[in-house]
């Protein structure tokens, strides 16, 4: 029984990992900062977060699993704001949409 | 008062949880620090916190959970697949949605989901017309009623329940 958990916390860790590769492959490819954002924010909380909800499965409820688990609330709670207060404060500082954008209601309306 | 109390406990919950397995030292401890927390940030925590007695509130957060960790693997699949795309597919543009939530928590989960599900990073909150602007890797709606119903809608309306 224990056996089939660790397996099954590899696989999490795993999938964490996969996930976080494809996040900084989005880093690198994706050519402004707004689409690099996204790839950032959104592969690399679910890949951290699979990554610690494995450790969790391995270890289990010991401290380091508590320890996890807190890590996983506050990072969903904190990495989307942080994402947001980065692409604001890009924008407000002045930095253009790529190229093959359509279109910028934001700076439409003034801001 | 009300507020600095769920602040006390919610903060002596996360000490008890930060020193696990807690012995009664580290509870001791954990009491003055959480009512130190609570003392100089009380206050900011809880507008409305009588809206913490109701129980639908709780179980309608609970049916929000499922939906929210769906739509975050969507978002992830969806981010790898464009990435690792040869031609790179995106279509990348800033649209408008409407919101009808009000209460800060409840603009800022709407918000964290923006950021977390498919395509979608909300940038900023226009909170008096009540407009939250979301850049979009792939528009397909430029129009703000289409990219409020493709972006906005499946969170809103559970949200509206819990927070409002």
């Amino acid at each position: 029984m224990i056996n089939v958990i660790h397996i099954i916390g590899f696989i999490f860790i795993s999938i964490g990992l996969a996930f976080d590769v494809f996040g900084c492959l989005g880093l690198l490819r994706l050519p402004d900062v707004y689409n690099r954002l996204q790839a950032a924010t959104k592969c690399i909380t679910l890949g951290t977060c699979s990554i610690l909800f494995g450790m969790l499965l391995i270890v289990g409820f010991t401290a380091a699993g508590i320890k996890a688990i807190l890590c996983i609330i506050f990072l969903l709670l904190t990495s989307p704001v942080a994402a947001h207060a980065l692409a604001r404060a890009a924008h407000k500082s002045g930095v253009k949409l790529c190229e093959s954008s359509v279109i910028d209601k934001y700076e439409e309306d003034g801001n | 008062m009300k507020s600095r109390m769920i602040l006390f406990v919610l903060a002596f919950v996360v000490w008890a949880l930060l020193n696990w397995i807690p012995d009664w030292q580290h509870l001791v401890v954990g009491v003055f620090v959480a009512a130190l927390v609570a003392y100089l940030t009380g206050d900011m925590f809880v507008q409305r916190p009588h809206l913490f007695k109701h129980v639908e509130r709780y179980l309608w957060f609970l049916y929000y959970i499922p939906i929210f960790i769906w739509e975050m693997l969507k978002a992830n699949i969806d981010v790898a697949y464009r990435v690792a795309h040869p031609s790179l597919p995106i279509k990348p543009g800033i649209v408008k949605v409407k919101t009808s939530l009000k209460s800060d928590t409840g603009l800022t989960f709407l918000a964290n989901s923006i950021t977390l599900t498919p395509g979608t990073l909300s940038v900023d909150i226009d909170r008096e017309k009540g407009y939250i602007y979301v850049h979009w890797i792939d528009v397909k709606d430029k129009d703000v009623k289409g990219a409020t119903e493709r972006i906005a809608y499946r969170f809103e309306r559970i949200l509206t329940r819990i927070f409002e």
